[in-house]
């Protein structure tokens, strides 16, 4: 007889023996919740390293055992007939042994889920090619019905639940005017005081009023809105539509023969497309007013910022960038209630959808304003 | 409470042949066949996990089943589409297991709403009928309350009046005494009845609480999550009494499995 190993814990003492094709793991002590930890790689390790035709666990040392103590047995047990070998317990204390057969019936394996295996790292690329797909597709179906209801919604006006429209809009957008404004104005006063100080060495710093005016109308007011919107309004959706789900309100109007595309999502959408455009306009206005007051600070008169104000911009500016914050109202609404509708069960469900409402929200306003960057430039605006 | 019990026709109001459910991919109803009657209280019941949810959303349109038909009042509800699925579904309303209330909206609110999306009638005749319904389940003194105002058991009457808003041929209830006390519980039980048996209102029920089913239930079907089947069907005392089945004895007499007691 060989010894191999002996073990000890606080507590727990463990030593195998290999005779002939026979593993013994000899375990003394205290077998409970806070000892097995320290013991239970270890004793696994043994058949691992040892693969013995038969794996014996020698409990006669075994002072004190708990449930802890069992699932190790149970483990071990499982493990040692997994590679092919027998295994048994002895003299275990009948006082433990009653404990082992009441949880001796459930089936041991890795963890409840089985054991999660790891990918490699192309397996890892499909997945998540496929995860992307599937989600495209969804995108692309929910877009498509959205489309068909709001022409139908064109087509009947009536059928508009006009009342949830006016009160969305009151919320995302009415209510968004403070928050909406005071970035506007912070973002035309800092870029107008950033770029004043380099510009002013060159005596070009009356350009600033260009600066503000073309990147507050064209770009900043409809990207800064949209993504406010998505924060505030997208996350707002989404956590509405994910607790009527999660509360079975979504089925119940299915199963009343209600749309909850029409019913719940429409009344979104209209109220955001039509609010961020407002939204935008007063984005734009503060942010050419703080603009404003660094280039008074500066000396300039306001008559000569709004003259020079007046000459760099152009009515297709205004339109451009309130065209783009039609489109961008239109993906944060339609992505938040998307979220919202796909949210599953339980308590953290709808806080999954939420924060996959605002990312995936600020992700597509990127792509769009992209998109928007090519056209406006291959169409000449 | 002396009521008229409802007894099978040869009408048959819901048909369920040869169902097959899954969830996640998993088979958990295999191929089971069952008719509910016309106007009788008809339990769906079973353990946890049997698939009595599962098979209830797939009665009211909202799974598709992996194969089967499901029959209401003779359209079939896993192929209708369009114009036959709507009328499908003015002949159901459903209570869920939470009630499934419109948060934003008075009960009165919640009540007028099937009404407002599929009549054209008046909007005083919605609000009385609304208030009918809410009366209906004693609970026309709290038509402007907001759901959120009112206890559990209120909500869920609340809901039976929503469903009743069409006047449909079928309720459906899911687990309508879950977290309730036995005294609303019982109240609920008996609202049932009384719809039933004057309203003749066909009422399907998933429920697992035995006095609710002893005083609800004209028939009953009992799932098995083991077998994946129907394993007993019939009046619940009945089963209860002569079934030759020991997981159906257990079960009605709230007796632990062999399994359980090693």
């Amino acid at each position: 007889m060989l010894a191999l190993e002996t073990e000890k814990t606080a507590s727990i003492g463990f030593r195998v023996s290999i005779d002939s094709g026979t593993s013994t793991l000899f375990v003394v002590g205290r077998l409970d919740v806070h000892t097995t930890g320290g013991v239970w790689q270890k004793a696994l390790r043994v058949i691992e390293e040892s693969h013995p035709d038969r794996f014996v666990v020698d409990a006669s040392g075994v002072t004190y055992c708990d449930g802890a103590g069992i699932a190790l047995l149970l483990k071990l047990q499982d493990r040692q007939r997994s590679a092919g070998g027998s295994f048994a317990i002895v003299s275990l204390r009948e006082v433990f042994h009653r404990l082992l057969d009441l949880y001796g019936n459930i089936p041991v394996t890795e963890s409840a889920q089985g054991t999660p295996t790891r990918l490699s790292f192309v397996e890892q690329v499909g997945r998540v090619s496929l995860e992307v797909g599937h989600n495209l597709r969804i995108l692309v179906a929910f877009t498509g019905q959205l489309t068909v209801t709001l022409f139908r919604a064109a087509a009947h006006p009536h059928h508009v639940r006009w009342r949830d429209m006016w009160h969305v809009a009151e919320l995302a957008g009415v209510n968004a005017i403070p928050i909406v404004a005071l970035i506007g104005f912070l973002l035309g006063l800092i870029m107008a005081f950033q770029s004043a100080i380099p510009m002013r060495r060159f005596g070009a710093d009356i350009f600033v009023a260009n600066l503000i005016g073309l990147s507050m109308l064209r770009e900043l007011g409809p990207l800064m809105t949209a993504i406010l919107l998505a924060g505030r309004s997208g996350s707002a959706f989404a956590a509405e539509l994910g607790t009527m789900k999660v509360r079975e309100e979504i089925d119940a109007l299915s199963t009343m023969g209600l749309d909850p595309v029409r019913f719940l999502v429409v009344p979104r959408v209209l109220a955001a497309v039509s609010m961020t455009p407002l939204l935008t306009i007063f984005a734009n206005l503060f942010g050419l007013i703080g603009g404003a007051v660094v280039m008074i600070s500066l000396g300039y008169p306001l008559v000569t910022y709004g003259n020079q104000l007046l000459s760099a911009v152009h009515l297709g500016d205004l339109i451009s960038g309130l065209s783009k914050s039609l489109a961008f109202g239109l993906v944060v609404a339609g992505v938040g209630c998307l979220r919202g509708l796909q949210t599953t069960t339980g308590a953290s469900a709808v806080g999954e959808s939420t924060t996959s409402a605002v990312v995936s929200g600020i992700i597509l306003i990127a792509i769009l304003d992209g998109v928007f960057a090519v056209l406006f430039y291959s169409l000449g605006i | 409470m002396n009521l008229p019990m409802a007894s099978p026709t040869e009408d048959v109001l819901i048909r369920v042949e040869h169902f097959t459910a899954a969830y996640q991919g998993s088979v958990v109803i295999d191929d089971i066949s069952f008719e509910v009657y016309p106007g009788e209280v008809f339990v769906i019941l079973g353990g946890s996990g049997s698939g009595k949810s599962t098979l209830l959303k797939h009665m009211i349109g909202l799974f598709e089943p992996v194969s089967g038909a499901i029959l209401i009042d003779g359209d079939d509800m896993v192929t209708a589409g369009g114009d036959t699925r709507a009328r499908i579904l003015t002949k159901f309303g459903v209570m869920y297991q939470q009630g499934a209330l419109f948060g934003s909206m008075t009960l009165r609110e919640n009540v007028r709403l099937p009404l407002e999306e599929f009549t054209d009638l008046p909007d005083e005749a919605m609000n009385l009928i609304a208030d009918m319904k809410l009366k209906l389940v004693g609970l026309d003194a709290f038509a402007t309350y907001m759901p959120s105002e009112i206890s559990g058991g209120m909500q869920k009457r609340a809901a039976i009046a929503r469903a009743m808003a069409l006047d449909p041929l079928i309720l459906f209830l899911d687990e309508p005494s879950a977290g309730l006390d036995p005294i609303t519980s019982a109240e609920l039980d008996q609202l049932i009845l009384r719809l039933a048996r004057s309203l003749r209102i066909t009422f399907v029920v998933v429920s697992h609480e035995l006095p609710s089913i002893y005083a609800i239930a004209d028939r009953v079907i009992m799932l098995d999550k083991r077998v994946k089947k129907i394993v007993a069907m019939g009046p619940p005392q009945e089963l209860r009494d002569k079934s030759t089945n020991t997981w159906v004895r257990q079960f009605f007499n709230r007796e632990a499995s062999a399994e359980a007691t090693g």
